[in-house]
């Protein structure tokens, strides 16, 4: 018996030592720490949930406990026959009652709430400002389309603090879910046109917050990363008038990218990838590529980075649909390492906009 | 027909035996075996995933084997491993303790097993032929309808010849427990094991049809060219979704109520003491049973159904808290004031209730649809459904694999033995999942090849990649407990737990017509109103007589077979028509079977009364 309860307390420990250790995980990650509306919202009913459970689970763990103590068999009576009770009508209506009462407590709230993340109709002062973003998940990068703004953008999602910014989620192959878990829960994006979702995402603060695909879409699902970046209203608006004059076929200041930029169109990256605010296409729209937060969704964004990206593009994510398509018929090796460092030149140069994540991440 | 005899008649001869054996304590050896060596396959997998996760951006897998080994290790552990563990102990268990000769369809019931195996060996023979399927174990469509290669035909074949199996094996119970109990034994007299396999066998009934078409109409997108899934096309990829969890809801319960049922038998034999609110445990348990079917929907909060549906089914989600919670207080007050003995068996069930307990703290939370937004498809869900699962049907699987040892075998596991393998893998069981909590509401989604340095979630990983490996020794050892009892071999009487059901009346193991004569029920655990009130024998309700036995048959096996060989035409008729040849040779083989299985009679045979006297098959 004290070997059985010596080891339970050891394991209790251990497990709150560990959970000490973790804390709640990494700020403008951990949905623990909310930094936007709905992740607020969901968070007050998520502790509502933990009290409820923590006080139904000390209840049980104390009766538990004191059972398993207490009527343990003795040594010295192992021929003692209990009364068979068959139950109790008084007890069993109350376990019965209470539990109902308490998700009672739960129920009301959750109802609410869940018509409340689900209202994507901005209120009727707001109608004329709200931003709409159409979002689309593709194997394995994110778009962005302003609706009205003329503004297309990928893997960076630009919004504006203290607002709510309503998105319409679809995917162009196959489900992804778009997860921002410091500002909001997580809503699918169905391929397809009659499958459409709407939901609503409001940062408090400026911020870059960290993005995930949430629903196993392929072999890169693990790095479909990408990353709201939140700046404020008139830092929104500049960065939207920027975006929006953007000239595509802008010559570069430096050799090096000059040469970049034939590539870019003899490689037929441009068939792909859109510079500018043109529609949707099969790649990422590199407009602002120069201030990605990250390369692919998960390299730090350095040149370096950006070379090995694109000549090993299988080994940093496997399955993507760039592999390959460089016009090129040794796919593991397709660019010389002077054609992509040219290609990075050019690439990273482009910026076009003085509002850049570190704006963000400034505050 | 005692291991003893058994071991005299050679290797060949006992093989042959089980191949054709319609015995259903023999089959539950075979469904233990098999689900035995899915379950070993299944651990394997989950190792290999948690080494993966050990460390940040780790490239021991690759991404394409990842999605593999989640996508088996899921379907090899609820299809493969814990389905038939189920059928185990509840045909071992369940025509003993309603004091029948043997399910209502003996034939039938050999059907079921040998289709299951088929079908679980296809779905295993992908990992061989190019790699198995990738599109996790609920094979959401698109991404399962379009993945290349043949591994997700092997899922689809595979699982709708198994589920074929499942479901003969459902209402093989359903018709036994309905038709072959014992006089005396009215439904409200039935143990509650007996009572949840009647309720999961119910489920299965309604469930798996719902799988059943799905799977085909994603063989017809795979392999055929429709389109029901495609939304480019005019189809709708939810309608999967629906279908899947239609099934897959009622699915965890098919799975638990036995597991409840088992618990209430083993609480009540280590406490001696009779179920507390025995009429209410089998209300909860229906009611549970009937609202499985209503919370399907909890697993699409975040499909975009609209907060309509979406609270509907929150509520109803909710409400099956309330009979699992009146299940956990009548656990606790069957204890109070009985005599605890802390076997084996009872420390999985102790263990049992507070990780049980966890697990469904973990599924109130989630059912509150909004807050579900940031648990969906997170560690949060992977941890809640493995509490569930491991906290309560692998618990529970151990818990009655030492329970009713002596009634598969003749034998006792090591209590010793056993004790040592339950603490690494309680321990290990605690340490892995429990900080998955965390993990998911951290930022970690599921089903994630690697994690990323950096983002805090390194500890968390790795203390789950530790807790696995304790769980792995403890599944060892119990393996060493099994081969050191049989080696051992010694022989135990037909109670050696002081029971107070059918099954323990008879001798370990059963002989295999069980009763020699049927036995007469006069209450609620029987033989322990014998003990009580009587001789401690049951009062026979027969005079002796001949029995009437059926015949050993193999033609489930070759039935079964030729599902198997056509699943392969039907996989590769996609490459080359010619294989269709191969379909259609492997459906003559089945559709053959059947037939010389309806044009031959086989009335079986009669044990005579003489022999009976004279001892034949007794110990």
């Amino acid at each position: 018996m004290k070997g059985w309860m010596g080891k339970s307390r050891v394991l209790f420990l251990f497990g709150i030592m560990l959970l000490t250790l973790t804390g709640c995980g990494l700020p403008n990650l951990t949905a623990l720490e909310p930094k936007g509306e709905g992740a607020d919202v969901i968070y007050d009913l998520m502790m509502l949930s933990v009290i409820i459970m923590v006080v139904v689970g000390v209840i049980v763990m104390a009766l538990y406990f004191f059972v398993l103590i207490r009527y343990r068999q003795k040594e010295d009576n192992q021929d003692y026959i209990p009364k068979q009770t068959e139950g109790n009508k008084f007890l069993e209506l109350l376990w019965t009652v209470v539990p109902i009462l308490l998700l009672v407590v739960l129920a009301v709230p959750t109802v609410q709430k869940t018509f409340m993340l689900a209202d994507t109709t901005p209120a009727e002062e707001d109608k004329e400002d709200a931003i709409t973003i159409e979002v689309t998940g593709k194997q394995y990068w994110w778009h962005y389309n302003y609706n009205g703004l003329e503004v297309q953008a990928s893997q960076d999602l630009y919004i504006p603090t203290g607002e709510r910014v309503y998105l319409k989620l679809a995917a162009s192959d196959v489900i992804h879910s778009f997860w921002v878990p410091a500002i909001a829960g997580k809503m699918d994006t169905n391929p397809g046109t009659g499958n459409v979702n709407e939901m609503w995402i409001n940062a408090y603060e400026e911020g870059v917050y960290y993005g995930k695909c949430a629903e196993l879409c392929g072999p890169s699902h693990s790095l479909m990363s990408f990353k709201v970046v939140a700046v404020s209203p008139e830092e929104f608006d500049q960065w939207v008038e920027e975006m929006k004059n953007v000239n595509p076929d802008a010559t570069p200041e430096s050799e090096s990218a000059q040469a970049g930029k034939e590539l870019f169109n003899s490689k037929s990256c441009i068939a792909c990838h859109a510079i500018g605010s043109s529609p949707a296409a099969a790649g990422p729209n590199l407009t602002n590529f120069g201030s990605r937060v990250k390369i692919a969704g998960i390299l730090d964004n350095n040149k370096q980075n950006l070379i090995d990206w694109l000549q090993h593009p299988e080994d940093i994510k496997p399955g993507n649909k760039m592999t390959g398509k460089y016009g090129n018929t040794d796919a593991d090796n397709p660019l010389t390492s002077e054609e992509a460092e040219q290609l990075a030149d050019y690439l990273l140069q482009l910026n076009p906009t003085e509002i850049t994540p570190e704006d963000a991440e400034a505050q | 027909m005692s291991t003893a005899t058994a071991q005299k008649k050679g290797f060949g001869a006992t093989l042959w035996d089980y191949l054709t054996t319609v015995d259903h304590k023999k089959i539950a050896i075979l469904y233990l075996v098999a689900g035995g060596i899915f379950f070993l396959a299944g651990g394997l997998e989950a190792m290999l995933i948690r080494i993966q996760l050990a460390v940040p951006d780790n490239d021991f897998v690759s991404a394409g084997l990842y999605n593999q080994l989640i996508t088996m290790h899921g379907t090899t552990m609820i299809f493969l491993a814990a389905m038939p563990l189920i059928f185990a102990l509840m045909n071992i268990a369940v025509p003993l303790q309603i004091g029948a000769r043997d399910v209502a369809f003996p034939f039938l019931n050999s059907l079921g097993f040998w289709l299951f195996f088929f079908g679980g060996v296809l779905l295993n023979v992908s990992w061989f032929t190019g790699g198995a399927p990738d599109a996790g174990w609920t094979a959401y469509a698109p991404l399962s309808t379009t993945s290349p290669g043949h591994g997700v035909d092997y899922y689809v074949m595979g699982l709708q010849i198994s589920g074929a199996g499942t479901l003969i094996g459902g209402i093989n119970f359903l018709v036994t427990i309905v038709n072959m109990r014992a006089p005396g034994m009215t439904y409200m007299r039935m143990p509650l094991f007996t009572w949840t396999a009647f309720v999961t066998s119910v489920l299965i009934l309604f469930a798996f049809p719902a799988l059943t078409v799905g799977l085909f109409l994603m063989m017809f997108d795979r392999m055929f060219g429709a389109n029901f899934f495609d939304p480019q096309m005019g189809g709708n990829h939810v309608i999967w979704e629906h279908l899947f969890w239609i099934f897959g809801h009622p699915e965890v319960y098919i799975l638990v109520l036995p597991i409840f049922g088992l618990f209430s038998d083993i609480i009540s034999t280590f406490s001696k003491k009779r179920l507390f609110g025995y009429s209410a445990m089998v209300f909860a348990v229906v009611l549970i049973g009937f609202l499985g079917f209503m919370v399907w929907a909890h697993h699409m909060f975040t499909t975009g159904l609209g907060p309509v549906a979406n609270s509907i089914f929150a509520i109803a989600t909710m409400a099956i808290a309330v009979p699992t919670g009146i299940k956990i207080f009548n656990w606790i007050f069957t204890m109070w004031g009985g005599s605890i003995r802390m076997t084996t068996p009872m420390l999985w069930t102790v263990a049992f209730i507070p990780s049980f307990t966890l697990g469904g703290f973990g599924g109130v939370m989630l059912a509150a649809a909004a807050a579900d937004y940031q648990y969906h498809d997170t560690y949060f869900v992977v941890a809640h459904f493995h509490y569930v699962i491991v906290g309560g049907v692998v618990f529970g699987v151990f818990a009655g694999l030492h329970y009713w040892w002596p009634k598969f075998f003749g034998t006792m596991l090591s209590e010793k033995l056993g004790k040592l393998a339950f603490w690494p893998f309680f321990v290990g069981f605690h340490l892995t999942f429990f900080i998955q909590h965390f993990l998911g509401l951290m930022g970690m989604p599921r089903r994630y090849w690697k994690f990323l340095p950096n983002q805090d979630l390194d500890l968390g990983n790795l203390v789950s990649t530790i807790g696995a490996f304790l769980m792995a020794i403890g599944a060892v050892i119990f393996l060493i407990n099994v081969i050191v009892t049989s080696v051992k071999g010694e022989k135990v009487s037909g109670d050696p737990w002081d029971g107070r059901t059918l099954e323990w009346s008879i001798p370990s193991p059963p002989p295999f017509y069980n009763f020699t004569q049927t036995p007469l029920v006069r209450g609620l655990d029987p033989l322990w109103i014998e003990k009580r009130q009587g001789n401690g024998k049951m009062t026979p309700a027969e005079p002796l007589g001949d029995i009437h036995m059926p015949n050993n048959s193999f033609i489930p096996f070759v039935m079964s077979l030729g599902l198997f060989i056509a699943g392969f035409g039907f996989i590769y008729q996609v490459d080359d028509k010619n294989w269709l040849i191969v379909g259609i040779a492997g459906m003559l083989i089945t559709l053959g079977s059947m037939f010389v299985r309806s044009v031959k009679d086989d009335l079986g045979y009669h044990i005579h009364k003489e022999d009976l006297e004279k001892g034949a098959g007794s110990e």
